[in-house]
């Protein structure tokens, strides 16, 4: 017995309707006769029978309509090797392909679709492998436009998040939250103001840098007398625009020193320190509307002192501008606090972390100074180190505090 | 005396004949390339040096031609088939997206198509709106087929042998403002592997990409950038299909900031597709929105000023840039 | 053709002719079946009525001629002797099938018997044709190219290109026009002014002629006698086959563009039934001899439809194979 089912004519007929039948129960028929007319949506097409047999029966009448694939009626065969369509055979003539009959399809396992894949194909040099691995190591988080202005909104500094919840450690909305309903309100109402913001940036700041970092300090006091007068020989005949002032001695000294102390110059993350190749002196900066920048000043350690001065200068004034670039602002790797102009003698100061070592400088001083036995006028200024006592020690921060202090002894090296 | 420079359209010629001289199965069949020393002037000459069964100057007859130009890669040629522009490689469209592009996977990896077509494509000469399409990216948009874009002297000298020896078929688009750029002679070493992108300029503040004609205006745009202190970089694609995406992603990874130029109309450009790829890819990286030039939403226009507004002018990507770094036109 | 060139058949040869064109018959009747239960899909196009033009053009062909044919090729397939158990498998989309499953009925291709297609854009592939037919004869071959193609193709510029390609250039080529009469549903009579197709092609130069292409007899001098004359050297050929489709354009096809009658008086004329009343008069095919073709004939479909069934898919994750060609790293 073979079951004749509603034919598909082709893809696009869900349904037909038997507008005529041309057989009964009963009737023999033979190969290629029209057993019956069926209605399309393109019109009436002929149905053929493929075998000779006799019509069992008919399961569906005229009128009505049915999807493709449901039996509409039932052919004795007239032949019975056949059972519905599945033809016996030997076996033995026919090579099967491991006897699974696997027609079905997971349609949840989809091709990785891309053109990365096709590129992969045919892009095989050895750099573009390595071009691949090296994509993956990100040095600092990343951000979503949307978590950013939120943070900037909420006055959070995000950077101070080692990593987030998105893809690859992004910082993503769900990172900046709002602290809790009070907040909230006050928030809203600081929304418009920056200063408070900075406020609020620093403020998440410091708190963070005393609950992680176990600080230890030091302090070194310089006598200047070499470098000042070597910087006064210098500058003799250089209008004032030109003239290298002290500070960028310091700070070329200390850059130069930190070449040979790495664990005072990278960033501290995820429980361990990664050292920087070079040194990114973090010249923190104060805003007169109030408030702190820190500037990164790249391959200080590099710089000749007319250079270094150029770009201290050139920051100092970009920075009260607002036109610091994303890499100054991200990038310091040890930081610098100069409180000399505001005549304190020397700064303890707090760390920023992901750093792990901050200078403070005092304000230049004469004070009374003995050298070979006998008193002389000097003119110093004290150094301050604090470090991450989890990085590095006194011993070796002292040893740090006397190379800085050796170079600003021959101040002519730094050039 | 011997000249120290190569223009970009001899730089073709050479590198036609050196593969006819070293492979007895290239051959070169278009309109007018043999009697008429070819449109462009590409391969005058090159009748006498091979004869007119090597050097074939067929009838207008873009879908015939093209598609012989398939069915003799088949049959075991290699064919180098100039389209005198792609304007009228519309009508081999055909031929192109149905045959060549699907041959190789219809059979089931059975028969491949090594053809190389050459096409002249882009605007600047007033030749208006029939005679000045960019439609590379129609056909960067099919799987099947290389699209390749040289925008150097260099390259135009060294692609072609390597697009003769890849066993797909393989598009060459040479813009018409290219014909007559000249450089010092190019050593095989300034032409890398056809499939890469390569920085033409290092930068560190934004990645202009580019391809093709818009090389030399994205190179000048970039060079008016420095002068106001920022750090272009300088991408050229040189693939359009498929896309070296690894050496872009590589460059936005660096400078956060991206701005494409392209001669295509801006709907549906190639540049679009980049600003896809980027914002897919190198979301995290990003400072800006991954922008684009292109040509403006018009048939391009005959009138020099009108054609000029049309197309991607170097004031204009320089006004982008800048506004893509927070920064004024000055 | 006058008596002199006419090519001598012998009895063996006139069965075989039966048989092939049957052979290609129950297949085509087959896959309608399989199409309706769905295991065939996309587009069916059959070749019913017309067995006579691939079943006897191909007896001209050498192992080393190539075929280029339309989207209603699978008896020009089965004809040319690629096997019906790939064949079949294609139509069912698996990955045994002739193009790995990936082009279905109208994309059968096999490079090694030279079958190029399986061609679905209607004049598409006359360009492919001059294409190959010109690299063989800048190799110096003698082989012939056959393009196979249907008269609507005729009203495509491409027609018009290869052929003034193929004459200008004295190509290696046989074009065959199946002129079954109707390109879809639009008759001759309706698009072309000039319905005698060779008539075109003697304009531009070639040689060419129709035969009635219901007479498998005539059909095979004729291409005999024309790929002589190709490979003789002397120029491209068109063989205008004047045929008919029993069934309609494709499967979905309601037949409204033409009368029953017509259909059912071509059908009292088909090639099969020609040469098999030709034989039985000349006491050449007896019953028993039918009955053993038939039942040979279907044994050879079934055990095609058993290899189609159990054969596997291609696995998704190769869904990126021969988009290009695989490079070595």
């Amino acid at each position: 017995m073979k079951t004749l089912t509603m034919p598909s004519f082709g893809a696009d007929m869900a349904m037909g309707t038997i507008v005529k039948w041309n057989v009964k129960q009963g009737d023999l028929v033979s190969k290629g006769d029209i057993i019956a007319s069926i209605e399309t949506m393109k019109g009436l097409i002929d149905m053929e029978v493929f075998d000779d047999g006799s019509i069992s029966t008919l399961l569906v009448s005229e009128g009505d309509e049915v999807e493709v694939g449901v039996p509409i009626a039932e052919l004795q065969l007239k032949n019975e090797n056949y059972s519905n369509n599945k033809p016996e055979l030997k076996l033995e003539n026919v090579s099967l392909d491991s006897g699974e009959l696997d027609t079905s399809i997971d349609v949840n396992k989809t091709p990785v679709d891309d053109q990365i894949l096709a590129d992969k194909r045919i892009l095989v040099t050895k750099d573009s492998q390595d071009q691949n691995v090296n994509r993956q190591n990100t040095q600092q988080p990343k951000i979503s436009p949307a978590a950013r202005s939120r943070a900037e909104r909420l006055g959070i500094d995000w950077r101070l998040l080692s990593k987030g919840s998105g893809p690859d450690g992004a910082i993503v909305l769900d990172d900046i939250n709002i602290p809790d309903e009070k907040s909230a309100e006050q928030v809203s109402d600081t929304v418009k103001d920056p200063s408070n913001m900075m406020r609020q940036a620093i403020s998440a700041t410091v708190s963070r840098s005393k609950r992680e970092i176990p600080h230890y300090y030091l302090q070194l006091d310089i006598v200047l007398n070499n470098t000042i007068n070597w910087l006064s020989d210098h500058n003799a005949n250089l209008p004032p625009s030109k003239r290298i002032l002290s500070n960028a001695v310091i700070y070329s000294a200390i850059a130069r020193a930190l070449t040979s102390f790495p664990a005072f110059n990278g960033f501290y993350r995820d429980g361990h320190f990664q050292p920087s190749e070079s040194v990114h002196l973090g010249n923190a900066i104060n805003l007169r509307q109030g408030g702190l920048m820190v500037a990164a000043i790249h391959d200080a350690q590099r710089l000749g002192l007319i250079e270094l001065m150029e770009k201290i200068t050139d920051q100092v004034s970009r920075a009260r501008k607002g036109g610091l670039r994303m890499s100054e602002m991200q990038d310091a790797t040890v930081t610098l606090s100069n409180m000399g102009d505001r005549g304190t003698d020397s700064i303890q100061s707090i760390i920023f972390p992901p750093q792990v070592a901050i200078f403070g400088i005092g304000r230049q001083r004469e004070v009374p100074w003995v050298i070979d036995n006998t008193v002389n006028i000097a003119t110093i200024v004290s150094v301050s180190l604090a470090a991450d006592h989890r990085v590095s020690d006194g011993h070796s921060g002292a040893r740090l505090l006397n190379k800085i202090n050796k170079l600003l002894q021959t101040p002519e090296v730094l050039m | 005396m011997k000249s120290q420079s190569l223009t970009y359209r001899e730089a073709l010629k050479t590198a036609i004949s050196e593969a006819m001289r070293n492979d007895e199965r290239v051959f070169l069949m278009g309109e007018d390339v043999g009697n008429y020393g070819g449109c462009y002037a590409v391969s005058k000459g090159l009748l006498d040096e091979f004869g007119a069964e090597r050097i074939i100057d067929t009838p207008l007859s873009e879908s015939g031609f093209v598609g012989a130009g398939i069915g003799a890669a088949i049959g075991g040629m290699r064919p180098i088939v100039e389209v005198m522009t792609v304007n009228f490689s519309l009508l081999a469209l055909d031929q192109i997206v149905n045959n060549a592009a699907t041959l190789r996977h219809m059979s089931g990896n059975q028969i491949g198509v090594p053809l190389v077509i050459r096409m002249a494509t882009g605007a600047g000469k007033q030749l208006a709106a029939q005679h000045s399409h960019s439609l590379e990216n129609w056909y960067a948009h099919v799987p099947g087929i290389k699209v390749l874009a040289p925008a150097t002297v260099a390259d135009a000298r060294f692609m072609l042998s390597m697009a003769l020896k890849d066993p797909d078929p393989i598009i060459i688009f040479e813009h018409v403002m290219l014909y007559n750029e000249s450089a010092a002679i190019p050593q095989p070493e300034k032409c890398p592997d056809m499939h890469q992108a390569l920085v033409r300029k290092d930068g560190t503040d934004i990645s202009l990409i580019t391809y093709g004609g818009s090389l030399s205006k994205t190179l000048q745009a970039a060079s008016e950038l420095e002068k106001q202190g920022i750090s272009v970089e300088v991408v050229d694609l040189r693939c359009l299909r498929p896309l070296d995406t690894l050496t872009l992603y590589k460059s936005v990874e660096k400078t956060h900031r991206v701005l494409v130029v392209d001669e295509g109309w801006r709907t549906g450009s190639l540049a679009g597709e980049i600003c896809a790829l980027i914002a897919e890819n190198c979301f995290w990286s990003l400072d800006a929105p991954p922008s684009r030039v292109c040509s403006k939403e018009v048939p391009i226009p005959y009138p020099q000023h009108l054609e000029r507004a049309a197309t991607p002018q170097v004031a204009e990507v320089v006004e982008a840039a800048l506004k893509l770094l927070n920064r004024n036109v000055t | 053709m006058n008596a002199d060139n006419k090519v001598h058949m012998d009895i063996k040869h006139l069965q075989l002719l039966f048989k092939q064109m049957l052979r290609i018959r129950r297949f085509e009747e087959k896959c309608a079946e399989l199409y309706t239960q769905q295991k065939i899909r996309g587009f069916l196009h059959l070749y019913i009525g017309e067995e006579a033009v691939a079943v006897g053009v191909m007896q001209a062909l050498k192992p080393e001629d190539s075929v280029f044919a339309t989207y209603r090729e699978h008896g020009h397939a089965l004809a040319r002797g690629l096997s019906m158990d790939k064949v079949m498998a294609e139509m069912f989309g698996k990955v045994t099938g002739s193009s790995r499953g990936r082009g279905g009925s109208m994309h059968i291709f096999d490079a090694e018997k030279r079958f190029y297609g399986g061609n679905a854009i209607v004049a598409g592939a006359l360009p492919l044709a001059v294409g190959l037919a010109l690299a063989n004869k800048m190799q110096k071959k003698h082989d012939v190219v056959v393009c196979f193609f249907g008269e609507g193709a005729v009203a495509e510029g491409e027609f018009h290109e290869s052929l003034n390609l193929a004459q200008l250039w004295q190509l290696p080529i046989l074009f065959v026009c199946e002129n079954n009469g109707y390109a879809m549903g639009t008759a001759l009579a309706i698009s072309e002014s000039e319905q005698h197709i060779f008539l075109k092609a003697q304009s531009y130069g070639l040689n060419a002629q129709a035969v009635d292409g219901m007479n498998v007899v005539e059909v095979e001098s004729a291409a005999t006698q024309y790929c002589q004359t190709i490979r003789n050297g002397d120029g491209p050929c068109l063989l205008e086959c004047n045929t008919y489709r029993f069934r309609g354009h494709s499967m979905f096809d309601t037949q409204l563009y033409r009368e029953a009658e017509e259909v059912e008086a071509w059908k009292s004329k088909g090639p099969i039934l020609k040469l098999q009343r030709w034989l039985e008069a000349n006491e050449k095919l007896s019953a028993k001899d039918l009955e053993l073709i038939e039942n040979q004939v279907e044994d050879e479909i079934n055990q095609s439809i058993v290899f189609a069934e159990s054969s596997k898919v291609e696995d998704i994750s190769d869904l990126y194979l021969g988009v290009y060609a695989e490079l070595e790293s």
